[in-house]
């Protein structure tokens, strides 16, 4: 069971993610990729609190992911990977061509010089190219926070402008 | 809403927490012992921020939060570093609420305590047969 769900979430995993849609996915396990994260024992216990006993949640680096990836490729179970931001997520498109077909825009919130795209996508010109980007190399690219929504792909989400949907 | 002193803060998703405050308030008119705070539409930075300046604000020494794996809680937490006697209370109910506002004789972390014992014991499964 190839991995479900690639998902760019600030909040990284939090209740969209653990009960949004890990209900519906029957969700067995996340895979959380972010440097920082990787190297704190703290951040990891902080991170791994909330989510159900049987629901595994595995912290990689980018650079150790390029190697574990195949073991979570091959898991039987439905998971999801999440990284915090755009360009980790375009390093591990770059790194592992062909393994990561779609892209989940869930959570990217406001902050100085981004701007307003939907309630919970703000995007600066350098992540608007960065998405273009993994476009290009075929990926396709949607927004989405929550699995009853509709994905708003990225053509649509780039010509956005304010954050009221 | 009363004008008693905060010395909690509820935290959660969307509405959450006017709406249990709303409810404490309506039920007993002590709503005033709480502070609301929502993360709807915050990057997880913000939120601990936010929450950070809430309880530096006020001075509440409790956080409520509605669900354990939610944002609010891991902001909680986080806060919860940098000021070890913060009490964080996740997956709390109206009965929690309710009980902690009339404890206010106890210390923080005890009436926090005796509020989660009360929570417990109010969950119920009403009018299934065998169910009590």
């Amino acid at each position: 069971m190839p991995v479900d769900l690639y998902r760019i979430d600030d909040r990284r995993i939090h209740g969209q993610v653990v009960v949004g849609w890990g209900q519906p996915l029957d969700l067995g396990f996340i895979v959380l990729v972010d440097d920082e994260i990787a190297s704190s024992d703290w951040e990891q216990e902080l991170y791994r609190m909330g989510v159900p006993p049987d629901m595994d949640v595995f912290f990689e680096s980018v650079d150790s992911i390029a190697t574990d990836f195949v073991r979570f490729a091959r898991d039987a179970r439905h998971g999801i990977l999440l990284t915090s931001d755009i360009d980790t997520m375009r390093q591990l498109v770059e790194r592992m061509p062909n393994a990561i077909r779609a892209v989940n825009l869930g959570g990217i919130h406001h902050r100085p010089g981004r701007s307003p795209k939907l309630r919970y996508v703000f995007l600066d010109g350098t992540e608007e190219d960065a998405l273009r980007g993994l476009a290009s190399r075929g990926v396709i690219v949607s927004a989405q926070d929550v699995p009853a929504a509709r994905p708003i792909p990225l053509d649509e989400l780039l010509a956005l402008h304010g954050a009221a949907k | 809403m009363s004008n008693a002193t905060v010395r909690a803060i509820v935290a959660g998703h969307g509405d959450f927490a006017t709406g249990m405050i709303s409810a404490v308030d309506q039920i007993t008119g002590r709503g005033g012992v709480f502070a609301p705070m929502t993360n709807r539409d915050l990057s997880m930075d913000d939120i601990t921020k936010a929450l950070e300046s809430l309880i530096d604000h006020t001075g509440a020494a409790v956080v409520f939060t509605d669900l354990p794996a939610g944002s609010a809680t891991v902001a909680a937490r986080r806060v919860q570093r940098a000021h070890p006697d913060l009490v964080v209370v996740t997956a709390i109910s109206l009965p929690v609420l309710l009980d902690f506002v009339f404890q206010g004789d106890l210390a923080a972390a005890d009436a926090a305590r005796h509020a989660v014992e009360k929570g417990h014991g109010a969950m119920a499964i009403v009018g299934l047969p065998g169910a009590r």
